[in-house]
């Protein structure tokens, strides 16, 4: 039987695939998968058309007390909304009227066109707060408190999931610890890592900065600019000057 | 990342009471250390005459445990309410009325269901025989998932109330009365020869009723409480 030498195929093989193309080929290779994975990374979650949500004549009342009257404001999908003010002037009963806990005195709250307490099932779904309140169960681990709110929004991540996140968010390797035993701070950063795991477009944070320390606040600036540039929107409000990457704010300044 | 249907959603408020309450055993053991103190109490302040005992039994058994089920009441959504956990419920997709009920499940199973278990132990302090205490066992595991859900209602109204406790008694105990009275019946009725059928039909009537406008009255009263 005859048979080729191998040193007789090999220059063959080589002349076929040379190194340059076969690295070239890997490059280009690499190239797409990057652009793929980098395409679908941008999009948002599902192909909805872009969401906006708009205040028309908002007004509240609290104690007999007249706080804000006449607000008008439209918020587009990409865009955050800076509410500003002085101590008791209305932010956080504005924030819980987006969220539909209080009720809408005066004016009306649209999401997509339709007044929120019209939709309210469909409403919540594309909503995530996180007001003063952490909202973690103190005699409950980290990853508990995690996996049990992810529930409620239907969703259940996995440890691997959890673990990630947590690392995202400063915390890492905390997820058996109870949460009694952590700092202000990190209670605060265990709260945010909820925005990671949700699926909702738009985010009302009630100063989501308080307790954070700097490394802590530059990475939820830029997780909230992640979360816009894939066409989602965030309500906040906050004391100290934040940059969100380099979208602008849309400022709502309330007065008495 | 999985999505979980609606039954998943509520194991897991179910599965989180629980381990939550294990926890804090203290919780769990109090109402049922009250049950079991005001129950053998009667007969040592009552005396030893055992046709007295056993014709009170019933009623004795059936208050004792109605008073221990409301202990355990007002910590049904305070400690959710506090950490701005129960926020997040009202907020999250799943329908808060299905949250509620997980609760009430919760409640009866950590504080209903010892009470049941444990009812035919202190029935026999007071003499009464075996079809008296599955009797009364009956009639305890039909009402007392209804005291948890009716409890719910003013659980969720003096939410955040100062003097909560009491204001939650003088709003429940008018409800619970038709409770107690065919539950305690049950077993009277039964011992004087007409049947206890009647009685624990309408129990398992007040609880089919409280299972469908329990959870709607407790869902729009947090709501409420919540603004």
């Amino acid at each position: 039987m005859f048979c080729f030498p191998v040193e007789t195929v090999f220059p063959l093989e080589k002349t076929l695939f040379p190194r340059d193309h076969a690295r070239f080929i890997r490059s280009r290779l690499c190239t797409w998968r990057d652009v793929i994975s980098a395409h679908s990374f941008n999009q948002p979650f599902d192909l909805k058309p872009a969401s906006t949500l708009s205040f028309s004549k908002l007004g509240c009342n609290r104690g007999g007390r007249q706080l804000f009257q006449n607000v008008d404001c439209v918020l587009e999908a990409g865009r955050w909304l800076y509410v500003a003010g002085a101590n008791g002037v209305g932010k956080t009963s504005l924030l819980r009227m987006v969220c539909g806990l209080a009720p809408i005195e005066a004016g009306d709250i649209l999401w997509n066109g339709t007044p929120i307490h019209a939709q309210a099932d469909a409403y919540r779904q594309d909503l995530c707060y996180l007001g003063h309140l952490n909202a973690l169960q103190e005699s409950m681990t980290v990853q508990e408190n995690l996996v049990f709110t992810a529930a409620l929004g239907g969703l259940a991540p996995d440890a691997a999931q959890t673990r990630a996140v947590l690392k995202q968010f400063g915390v890492p390797g905390r997820e058996h610890q109870l949460v009694r035993h952590l700092s202000q701070g990190q209670k605060r950063r265990v709260a945010l890592s909820r925005l990671a795991l949700s699926p909702a477009r738009l985010w009302v944070l009630d100063e989501p900065f308080v307790a954070m320390d700097e490394a802590g606040v530059r990475m939820l600036a830029d997780l909230i600019a992640a979360h816009l540039t894939q066409g989602g929107l965030a309500v906040l409000t906050s004391h100290q000057q934040v940059d969100i990457g380099t979208i602008p704010a849309q400022m709502l300044e309330l007065r008495a | 990342m999985k999505t979980l249907g609606l039954g998943s959603v509520l194991l897991a408020v179910l599965r989180r009471e629980v381990s939550l309450a294990l926890r804090q055993k203290g919780e769990v053991l109090t109402p049922l250390v009250f049950f079991v103190v005001i129950a053998s109490l009667f007969p040592l302040g009552v005396g030893p005459e055992s046709a007295l005992l056993q014709r009170m039994a019933p009623g004795v058994l059936w208050v004792s445990a109605l008073l221990a089920a409301m202990l355990s009441l007002q910590r049904l959504f305070a400690t959710d309410y506090a950490d701005g956990s129960l926020e997040q419920m009202a907020l999250s997709s799943t329908p808060l009325g299905l949250l509620v009920v997980a609760k009430a499940i919760s409640h009866f199973l950590l504080s209903g269901l010892p009470l049941v278990l444990m009812a035919p132990v202190l029935g026999l302090q007071f003499g009464l025989d075996g079809r008296a205490l599955g009797l009364l066992m009956l009639t305890l595991l039909l009402g007392t998932p209804t005291l948890s859900l009716i409890g719910s209602i003013g659980a969720a109204l003096t939410l955040g109330v100062r003097g909560a406790g009491v204001l939650l008694s003088l709003l429940i105990l008018p409800l619970y009365i038709p409770v107690l009275i065919f539950g305690a019946g049950a077993v009277e009725s039964d011992a004087a020869g007409m049947g206890a059928g009647g009685h624990l039909s309408l129990l398992a009537a007040m609880l089919v009723l409280s299972i469908f406008f329990a959870p709607i009255a407790t869902t729009t009263a947090l709501r409420i409480s919540l603004e």
